[in-house]
């Protein structure tokens, strides 16, 4: 299989000299056109990082982050950002607070000098489950929920191929959460993204990826697809420790 | 829904779901606005500062007599307040009522006039200072530091001494020194604004710089800078106030509020309504202006209403 994007050797460090801090130290992943990809890992584990390196968002200090085969230049140019894009993990903080859902839309459209602005803020908003009555409200007059779906509708009308989800239903309750995934796996399947999912939560990255990696202290520490994790068959301790610690947790909820 | 066949203004403003991006800007000033209107004192303020700009823009039909000539100089000179004279007459025989109601648009030339040149300045510096980083930041602060340095009457004397005086000089001085402080704001602004993940997000949509900070950082900083420069306008019309009486503002016969308190100096207290008249007028803005500040603090500033 050819990787639609794949990273290789890569570190981020935040700091220099002694206030030097190496959130990420040396990973490597593929990921294939099509493919949902998971990363898993505690907090401070870098796995959020990995993504911001991704974007340009964190400085990479080593390693090799390529899109179908090429290396990605350093300033990101305006093609990388219509190829990929992000969803964040706290919708109360991912959108400007003094803009219009419709201004938070149609900005990334004339960026770019798409035309028909105002059809396809209406499309986008259709598509991720929000009417056109929503569309030139303000973020603050919106539920968390509903701020995810117009944060997942920016992040999709420069029609990209590869969307990075950091976290993407960690904000939400439980209820809300099962309806953005169930959207994201939607969104998927009609317009066959590959995703990129962080997540601390074994549970989701189960539902939604293929495959997962498993982040810890900025390594991966084991890679495994997702029947190896439904059959237990992790290798490593850390990941049998992590899957005992979300089973405890489902115990009562499940059966 | 009969009822809403024919909805109100106010629920067209307040509606949930606006249809235009005028109504949701109109309906989010209009939810502004019911929030200040709520505040007395920042009424009362905004009132004062309506009455400033009525009594500016009216000055010709508001003040009785003159405010440059004055009546016969042996039977009208330094009369005390009387129904003809509200505010008595000075020593040029002239209304000092008349004098202040003039004087208003002096006092407002100064204050808008600060405000336009100042506030852009300091909002420029400060959002790229902040938004930038590095050595952008360090030049651009330090730049600040050195304005900061200068004292305001000295550098206004020196502008006087350049320039000649009058109190177009005088509002360039103040003006220089005075967006300082507004750029260190918009600073401290920027830094807390730049990290957020919506600005992360609309680099990551290919914004360029100047559209993030245009767009995106100054909507952010223009409300807390508003509001500093509402609060330092009673600090502005002082400064000018005190430039005219050292003689360096507007220069005789202009009918500026701070000269005629220096010229009113001289009979104190024999005239006491000559200084007092417009005393009080300076006063009653400065107060004004601070009650303005408050109020829009307190529906602008986020940080301040919770």
């Amino acid at each position: 299989m050819s990787a639609l994007l794949s990273v290789d050797d890569l570190s981020v460090t935040f700091g220099h000299g002694a206030d030097a801090v190496q959130a990420v130290r040396g990973i490597a992943f593929a990921v294939a056109e099509g493919e949902s990809f998971g990363i898993v890992g505690e907090s401070g584990s870098g796995k959020s990082t990995v993504l911001r390196a991704i974007c340009g968002l964190a400085p990479v200090s080593g390693g090799r982050i390529a899109l179908d085969g090429a290396a990605i230049p350093a300033p990101r140019r305006a093609d990388f950002y219509r190829r990929v894009q992000m969803v964040f993990q706290d919708p109360y903080a991912s959108l400007h607070p003094r803009h219009t859902i419709d201004r938070v839309l149609s900005e990334p459209l004339a960026i770019h000098g798409f035309g028909a602005r105002g059809a396809r803020v209406e499309a986008a908003l259709e598509d991720v489950g929000l009417g056109h009555g929503f569309r030139f409200r303000y973020p603050h007059q919106l539920s968390g929920g509903q701020r995810q779906r117009v944060a997942i509708a920016r992040a999709l009308i420069l029609e990209p191929k590869i969307l990075l989800l950091d976290e993407p239903t960690s904000a939400l309750d439980a209820s809300i959460q099962a309806e953005v995934l169930n959207l994201l796996d939607r969104l998927r399947a009609e317009r066959g993204l590959t995703y990129v999912l962080v997540s601390h939560d074994l549970a989701v990255v189960a539902h939604m990826c293929e495959r997962l990696a498993v982040m810890q202290n900025g390594r991966v520490v084991e890679e495994l697809t997702r029947d190896a994790l439904r059959g237990h068959a992790a290798e490593q301790d850390y990941t049998r420790t992590l899957l005992r610690a979300s089973e405890g947790f489902r115990k009562d909820g499940a059966t | 829904m009969s009822a809403a066949a024919t909805p109100s203004r106010r629920d067209w403003l307040l509606a949930d779901r606006p249809a235009s991006p005028a109504q949701a800007r109109l309906g989010q000033a209009y939810r502004t606005w019911l929030a200040f209107r709520a505040n007395r004192l920042a009424m009362v303020g905004l009132a004062i500062v309506a009455a400033l700009v009525g009594m500016a823009l009216f000055a010709d039909l508001i003040a009785p007599f003159d405010p440059l000539r004055g009546g016969d100089l042996r039977t009208a000179r330094l009369l005390p307040p009387s129904w003809t004279h509200p505010m008595g007459t000075d020593d040029q025989a002239r209304d000092i009522f008349s004098r202040v109601v003039h004087g208003s648009r002096l006092t407002l030339l100064v204050v808008t006039l600060v405000a336009v040149i100042a506030t852009p300045i300091g909002l420029v510096i400060g959002t790229c200072a902040g938004y930038f980083g590095g050595w952008v930041d360090t030049v651009l602060m330090r730049v600040t530091d050195i304005f900061l340095a200068f004292p305001r009457l000295i550098l206004a004397l020196a502008f006087v001494a350049a320039l000649g005086p009058g109190i177009e000089n005088a509002v360039i001085a103040i003006a220089i020194t005075s967006w300082p402080p507004y750029a260190r704001l918009a600073r401290a602004e920027t830094l807390t604004i730049r990290d957020q993940d919506y600005i992360a997000a609309i680099r990551l949509q290919g914004a360029s710089s100047p559209r993030i900070i245009w767009g995106h950082v100054v909507p952010l900083c223009l409300s807390s800078v508003i509001v500093r420069v509402t609060l330092d306008m009673a600090g502005i019309i002082l400064t000018a106030a005190g430039l005219g009486f050292l003689g360096l503002g507007a220069q005789p016969p202009q009918p500026e509020w701070g000269a005629m308190i220096a010229s009113g100096r001289r009979f104190l207290i024999d005239f006491w309504w000559v200084a007092t008249m417009p005393g009080i007028a300076i006063f009653v803005v400065s107060l004004g202006f601070n009650l303005l500040g408050d109020g829009l603090r307190d529906v602008l500033d986020p940080k301040a209403a919770s």
